[in-house]
């Protein structure tokens, strides 16, 4: 038997959902991730990937502790073997856990890029935030510049350095490479991968998949706010006989150097979920069984899948 | 680098200003002056009544052709306005002194009350505005909350009836009235002496716009502690006060400005009131003895006065805005 391994994030059972306002004072709560997985070790870059709406930008904000006032969690989040509780999370947020946001709209549009990249805690890490910005390519003058005038690109570049300033053992970057160009967006992922030689781990959120798969060392793929399916980024290289999930399998001929071909059907709405598995309604491998439960997270060829037929 | 510019840029921001009062003004003027003509009042009846002495029919064509009452209406706007121009506002029928004068006297008064009024209320204002937002939804907010809704909802002349009422006439801590104590010679009067009848004038106006800046104040912190940016600066660890103090105030402070300069405007509307229920010989009060009292001449000097004041604070505002705000 393997012995087990020292995890650096451990995510059980994980469920989140909205308390909302339906028609007047009805309350409905709208369950938007449901009994997700994800275990991250040192030392590696877990890329999640899956379509708009799967719940992969939720992810970062439940493990960091930052969901609004009407969310409710269900479910464990280890890190380093220790419980998140909201204390800890406060604690570890910024210190031990950095986040790379999506967009220019997480920087605050009055204040320098240079002094906002710094951070409030002192010292300020100046010398080495230039030494970011240089090794990213941003210009000397970006740090006098104020977000407006930044370029897509350049905002992410200045909110990977921040992440990386901080010097956090996990690092979650939520899609932090459109509008760099590709030799930006290498150097950005070879600094994370620096990061996780040191021990240390990324999740990596993206779209882009052929990047996920070429940088990452494992992916997970999200459905419907739920993990079906973490596999090794080597299988999605090999092609769908290696992955587990039908949806994975689905995803890897919808992509456009595969095929291109679409699945029927669309993710169910949060508010709207079907009974049993998630993906059942478009699966073309379902039965009674997979309508009727939630098919459980099984361990096959070094990667885990919830599917009652994954193999 | 941007400041700069807007130095560069300044003589021809206020040139572009400078002409769009000037012609905002004379729109007011041409306003004022057919509200005026189109009104009951007769400017020539209030002069006699003014004079105190009877005067014949014949007597009262002579002064009626000396004023040029029957010229055609353009031609005495046009006389009206060359007069104005040399700085001759003409002379109050209520006060027998020169317009200008008068204006000049009152508007120092209106100035040292409206200043303390408009910088209570911001202060105050921003203040409460700020412990609002960061306590949003609780108890402090929701306290604050009906407070303020009560506050504007209360006419400002009733508030200073209630302050003459408890501060002056129970608890004898302030004045009942005007701008310095009775039987004494002005040049006699300290400054403590004004400042202690400016304090309940002031608090009266001030409690006017305070709750419309505390709530404006209150609603744009909880915009700004809602936004994407201070979401990142919680994720990277930055606490309730820090953020108030890095991202809070930074992004509520141009609108709180704006929102303040303009109220101006307001401010000189509260003033008639105020000055008139604590008898403060500003020009508020002037605004309303001249109103009553059918003088021409003191309405619409201080109409155009008032304008001005209001034109220049709302320039400055937008002055203050281009020069603080990077994105303008």
């Amino acid at each position: 038997m393997e012995q087990k391994r020292e995890t650096l994030l451990e995510i059980h059972g994980l469920s989140v959902s909205f308390r909302m306002y339906d028609h007047g004072l009805e309350q409905t709560d709208l369950q938007v991730i449901s009994d997700l997985y994800l275990t991250v070790y040192p030392g590696e870059i877990v890329a999640v990937a899956g379509s708009s709406g799967s719940g992969k930008s939720l992810l970062a904000s439940a493990v960091l502790g930052l969901l609004p006032d009407n969310a409710t969690v269900c479910g464990h989040l280890y890190y380093r073997g220790q419980e998140l509780t909201p204390g800890r999370q406060k604690q570890l947020r910024g210190t031990q856990i950095a986040l790379v946001p999506q967009s220019v709209t997480y920087l605050d549009p009055l204040m320098k890029v240079g002094a906002q990249a710094d951070g409030h805690r002192r010292p300020l890490p100046t010398a080495r935030r230039k030494g970011f910005f240089k090794r990213l390519g941003l210009p000397d003058q970006t740090e006098q510049l104020y977000p407006f005038q930044l370029s897509g690109g350049m905002a992410r570049r200045v909110l990977v350095s921040t992440a990386l300033l901080t010097g956090a053992g996990l690092v979650i970057a939520d899609e932090p490479t459109p509008g760099m160009s590709l030799e930006q967006a290498l150097e950005a992922l070879r600094m994370f991968r620096e990061m996780a030689d040191q021990k240390k781990a990324v999740i990596l959120i993206t779209h882009d998949i052929d990047l996920a798969f070429e940088f990452a060392d494992r992916v997970a793929v999200f459905y419907a706010g739920t993990t079906v399916e973490t596999a090794p980024a080597w299988d999605f290289k090999q092609g769908p006989g290696r992955l587990r999930h039908p949806y994975s399998q689905a995803l890897w001929r919808a992509l456009p150097q595969n095929g291109f071909e679409p699945v029927e059907g669309f993710q169910p709405y949060a508010g709207d979920l079907p009974e049993g598995c998630l993906f059942s309604p478009r699966c073309p491998r379902k039965t009674e069984q997979c309508i009727r439960a939630v098919p459980p997270v099984r361990q096959i060829r070094g990667g885990e899948v919830r599917c009652f037929y994954g193999a | 680098m941007d400041r700069k510019e807007v130095i560069i840029r300044l003589p021809r921001i206020l040139v572009t200003y400078g002409f769009r009062n000037l012609t905002l003004l004379l729109a007011i003027s041409i306003l004022t002056f057919v509200l005026v003509m189109a009104s009951p009042v007769d400017p020539v009846g209030q002069y006699i009544l003014g004079l105190g002495t009877a005067v014949s029919p014949e007597q009262r064509i002579e002064i009626e052709e000396y004023w040029g009452v029957n010229e055609p209406p353009v031609e005495r706007y046009i006389h009206w306005m060359t007069e104005l121009s040399r700085g001759n506002l003409g002379e109050s029928v209520l006060y027998r002194r020169p317009v200008a004068a008068i204006i000049r006297e009152r508007f120092f008064n209106s100035l040292a009350l409206m200043i303390c009024a408009w910088i209570l209320s911001g202060g105050a204002g921003f203040f409460f505005g700020c412990i609002m937002g960061m306590y949003r939804e609780q108890l402090p907010d929701r306290f604050l909350k009906k407070l303020c809704y009560l506050l504007s909802s209360v006419p400002t002349f009733w508030l200073g009836l209630v302050f003459l009422l408890v501060f002056s006439v129970w608890l004898k801590w302030f004045p009942v009235g005007f701008s310095s104590p009775i039987g004494v010679l002005k040049d006699n009067v300290t400054i403590w002496e004004r400042l202690h009848h400016l304090v309940l004038p002031a608090f009266t106006l001030s409690f006017m716009s305070f709750a419309n800046i505390a709530l404006h104040t209150r609603q744009k912190l909880v915009d700004v502690l809602n936004s994407d940016y201070v979401l990142f600066a919680r994720a990277r660890g930055e606490g309730k006060w820090t953020i108030l103090w890095r991202h809070g105030l930074r992004n509520i402070l141009f609108p709180a400005l704006t929102l303040q300069f303009s109220s101006f405007a307001e401010l000189f509307g509260g003033s008639v009131m105020a000055e008139n229920v604590f008898s403060y010989p500003g020009l508020g009060s002037a605004a309303a003895a001249a109103g009553l009292n059918s003088d021409v001449p003191l309405l619409l000097g201080v109409t155009l006065f008032s304008a001005l004041f209001v034109a220049v604070g709302n320039m400055l505002a937008n002055l203050l805005y281009g020069i603080v705000d990077p994105q303008i």
